[in-house]
């Protein structure tokens, strides 16, 4: 039994299933409990212990490598193994942070914008989210993946739907559809792998892989993982449930599935395609980089010419959502190191911005209702701390110097520049959409500062519980552009694991 | 079907043998066929017929829609404690080896708690979705 003074070291050993179990137990209380503020408390306690969970989780991994652990005492690859080294303790971090500060959030944010017998409810669906993509990210076993994939997705479906306008049913239905059809897609993949090696276990089958890379079973299940996966992250042709779904959902939930939900996709595209069949196999065997590269630039051009014509700014920052995953893409088609490291800060420096971007507009929609940008006409005035907040999450999106964006970029751009040749002129298509960028925020900005507020009725600033995390996020982009060293560290440390293979 | 007698009577005496099943296909779930899914699609199987016999108010009476949405956590609970319970006493997540001196009980019983939870959470879900879809249009509007 245990004894006192061992009780801190057994915790520690538990840390990566309580990492999962933490908000997967708190969402069923969640769901009984009557009182909407009862059970945002207890989301907001589960985040907050969630965050501190992947904080000692990526200490123990930095100090002391990958940690594994067994579920139910099975050894691997029999039982189930949980197994977190630099890369996915990195991505639970991601997760885990916007998880805390979206959560305080929501708490009145969700008030005013859900039905009061529907809020329980709504906190049940979210801790699951949370879990399922904490799930995906930490799991060592392929079809463990997929069912935390399921309970992710089955709940964001949920979330979304209960947006305000009518039109969000349509959404979460059609992102259910999508989204199930890249589900299935990927359990097809994973089943045919099953097949070829009999495994489940991450790197047993990154063993096991090489023995059968000549099969045409295993490049199908290659193309069907593809697919599925790029569904969830929504790559340019893939995208189209993206925009809707963004749009119409909850404001919270909006923000939180910009800042997690597609990176964790991108993680599982990662993970797969790096840690599991091999850089080698990938870009050598598969030509991965040059399939990703076009539809990368694509997607980067294509969308940031749509956002600067959409007038809702919510769709406005869900086209440039679909954008910017193309950057994260864009880094992964380089097939190195600088550019897998570009990806990874992407991963974190876009979630910074999109979470700080969607908080800011969920407090526009908590004093007036619309994020239409003739509506938000003359609001500089009327909600300084609120804009300047859109300002700061803006200038970070288009890449300014001294924010989270530039950081991003010129790793981008370094990458590119270390290949040399034509990618120069990927390079300067960095710059040019950067420059889209710039003209989309800018038009959001110009109705809200130059732009006279034409009605008459009062609004005043946003209330303090929702601007204080929407400013830490925004403190987050501008404290993480200025002192890039550690992020930097982390994400090239992480990039040299995933190309060096699961099995080193 | 709310006159016919041999329905009403034939329902009335079916409806204790469906649950005897439906806890029968869970407890026997790890020498056979079955488990804890199947129990409870069967046991909300009972109370179906009793309400496609009796209406959907009389079974409500007995089964309201909040106990249904209670189970559907429970059993998430249930499960999930089982794991939380293996750790506290000194073994990994569902280690069910925890639970009973000799591991080959403690594996039996680890088991049949989960599944436990299973049956009561399919219950749940299941009783509540027919709810849903067997109220459509009366409650509302």
């Amino acid at each position: 039994m245990a004894g006192a003074g061992e009780g801190t070291g057994r915790v520690t050993a538990q840390l990566p299933i309580l990492q999962v179990v933490v908000p997967l137990l708190a969402a069923p209380i969640c769901a009984v409990l009557r009182h909407g503020r009862a059970a945002a408390w207890l989301a907001v306690l589960a985040s907050w212990s969630v965050l501190a969970i992947a904080l000692a989780l990526l200490g123990q991994v930095m100090a002391g490598g990958v940690v594994s652990y067994h579920i139910g005492d099975w050894v691997p690859p029999i039982g189930i193994e949980y197994r977190v080294d630099i890369v996915n303790a990195w991505v639970l971090v991601i997760v885990a942070s916007i998880g805390a500060v979206v959560t305080p959030y929501s708490v009145a944010s969700v008030e005013h914008e859900i039905a009061s017998r529907r809020i329980p409810l709504f906190y049940a669906a979210y801790l699951l989210c949370l879990s399922g993509l904490l799930g995906i990210t930490i799991t060592g076993d392929m079809f463990n993946v997929f069912v935390f994939l399921e309970i992710s997705s089955l709940s964001a479906y949920a979330l979304i739907s209960l947006g305000r306008p009518r039109r969000a049913l349509t959404a979460a239905y059609r992102y259910l559809i999508m989204g199930s059809v890249g589900a299935t897609f990927i359990v097809i993949g994973i089943g045919l792998l099953y097949v070829m090696t009999g495994s489940l276990n991450m790197a047993d089958l990154a063993g096991l892989l090489p023995g059968v890379w000549d099969s045409r079973t295993v490049k199908v299940a290659y193309g069907f993982l593809g697919v599925g996966i790029c569904l969830k992250l929504a790559l340019f042709p893939l995208h189209l449930w993206l925009p809707n779904a963004y749009a119409f959902a909850p404001s919270p939930v909006t923000a939180f599935m910009a800042s997690t939900a597609t990176k964790v996709a991108v993680y599982m595209l990662l993970r797969f395609f790096l840690s599991i069949f091999g850089a080698a196999f990938s870009f050598d065997v598969m030509a991965l980089d040059r399939v990703l590269l076009p539809l990368a630039l694509v997607a980067v051009v294509s969308m940031s010419l749509v956002a600067i014509f959409q007038v809702d700014v919510k769709r406005l920052l869900a086209y440039s959502s679909v954008a910017q995953i193309g950057y994260m893409i864009l880094g992964l088609s380089f097939a190195s190191i600088t550019g897998l490291t570009a990806t990874l800060l992407h991963l974190f420096n876009h979630a910074l911005m999109k979470g700080a971007l969607f908080m800011a507009l969920g407090c526009v929609v908590y004093r007036i209702g619309s994020v239409h940008i003739d509506a938000m006409a003359g609001l500089g005035k009327r909600m300084p701390w609120t804009m300047a907040a859109f300002v700061v999450g803006g200038l970070s999106l288009v890449g300014v110097p001294l924010t989270v964006g530039f950081i991003s970029k010129w790793y981008l751009i370094l990458g590119a520049l270390e290949k040399g040749g034509p990618w120069i002129a990927v390079a300067v298509l960095v710059l040019v959409t950067s420059v889209m960028a710039l003209v989309y925020v800018w038009r959001v900005v110009e109705a809200a500062y130059l732009r006279e507020f034409s009605g008459d009725e009062p609004t005043g600033e946003a209330p303090l519980s929702l601007l204080a995390p929407t400013w830490v996020l925004v403190a987050a982009n501008l404290y993480f552009g200025i002192d890039a060293v550690r992020t930097a560290g982390v994400a090239r440390q992480a990039a040299e694991v995933l190309m060096a293979g699961i099995g080193s | 079907m709310r006159e016919e007698i041999i329905v009403r009577v034939g329902a009335k005496i079916l409806t204790p043998f469906i649950i005897m099943f439906a806890l029968y296909v869970h407890f026997h779930g790890d020498y056979s066929p079955g488990g804890g899914f199947q129990a409870g699609v069967i046991l909300t199987a009972a109370f179906a017929l009793l309400a496609l016999v009796y209406g959907l108010a009389a079974v409500q009476r007995v089964l309201p829609p909040w106990f249904t949405r209670l189970c559907a956590a429970l059993g998430v609970v249930i499960y999930g404690g089982v794991g939380v319970v293996t750790m506290l006493l000194g073994h990994n997540y569902l280690g069910y080896d925890a639970l009973a001196q000799d591991p080959k009980y403690g594996q039996h019983y680890g088991i049949l708690l989960v599944e436990l939870g299973v049956l009561v959470t399919v219950f749940g879900v299941m009783a509540s979705v027919f709810y849903l879809f067997a109220g459509r249009g009366r409650s509302e509007s």
